[in-house]
């Protein structure tokens, strides 16, 4: 044991378990499967560094970040190649119009929240994971789980730049992503039928 | 007065309060004139709605024991 006390081991226990449903449910949204060994990876590191941990009151952003960068690292380790987006075909699309011209519920009075509608926790997790992970990571922590941008550029030691840039890109490759699983997935002919 | 492209490419931040004064003022103005956009903008809310409300269920009765278990380990390590 590097830098914890042995009178640290209960406090550390008792902050880490108070964190658990919160650091799996965010590690299932950033490396899916690996959710639990990405938990796992945290806790170690988070046992270790513990006496780094000066105020209590931050240790649950403090875990956070520890298990943002045990996800980040998994993503580069499970990367094959580059990712390879065509930003200026994304950058185009626009989920409200596309619903708007294919109309897929003819009868409908809210057509787009219909559309929403028939996406559950599992489906957005699957399209959330079709994500590259650099564009993944800022769009759950911002957008689900609360956290500010200039937080989350803390997390992951980049510019608050970076963040909002990679925010933009995947919030338009989330919409894209959207409605390519809603219609290739067979959301959509479900629902129409 | 901006295009409805240059609107509809900045609504999220304009949503988030992340546009400058003059950047608001120009989406501001747009939309005061163009229907369209104010659905893009409506839209752009509920999706963001839609994000939050999605998280999905806890952390699963098998997995929460097997990390409770590392943490007994982990403490157990440090008493020693």
């Amino acid at each position: 044991m590097t830098e914890s006390r042995a009178g640290d081991g209960e406090q550390f226990r008792t902050l880490a378990r108070e964190q658990l449903p919160r650091l799996y449910s965010v590690a299932r949204r950033l490396v899916g499967g690996e959710a639990e060994d990405a938990v796992q990876d945290c806790l170690l590191k988070a046992f270790l560094r513990f006496g780094q941990l000066h105020r209590p009151a931050a240790g649950p952003a403090w875990l956070m970040s520890i298990l943002v960068n045990c996800c980040r690292d998994r993503c580069r380790a499970n990367a094959r190649r580059p990712d390879e987006v065509d930003f200026d075909e994304v950058e185009q699309f626009s989920l409200y119009r596309k619903i708007a011209y294919e109309d897929p519920f003819p009868y409908s009075d809210s057509l787009h929240l219909d559309f929403l509608a028939e996406f559950g926790p599992e489906d957005v997790r699957a399209v959330l994971l079709r994500l590259p992970p650099r564009y993944r990571i800022p769009l759950v922590l911002v957008y689900m789980d609360g956290y500010l941008a200039r937080e989350v550029a803390g997390m992951l030691d980049v510019p608050l730049g970076t963040v909002l840039a990679q925010l933009h890109r995947g919030r338009k490759l989330f919409e894209k992503h959207l409605w390519d699983y809603a219609t290739c997935g067979g959301l959509l002919r479900e629902a129409t039928r | 007065m901006i295009s409805c492209a240059e609107a509809t490419r900045q609504l999220w931040e304009y949503l988030d309060g992340m546009v400058d004064a003059a950047a608001r003022d120009a989406i501001d103005e747009h939309l005061a004139q163009c229907r369209r956009c104010c659905g893009e903008l409506e839209f752009a809310h509920e999706l963001r709605s839609f994000l939050a409300r999605s998280v999905g269920d806890g952390i699963p009765d098998a997995v929460l024991r097997r990390l409770n278990h590392t943490l007994e380990e982990l403490s157990l390590w440090a008493a020693t």
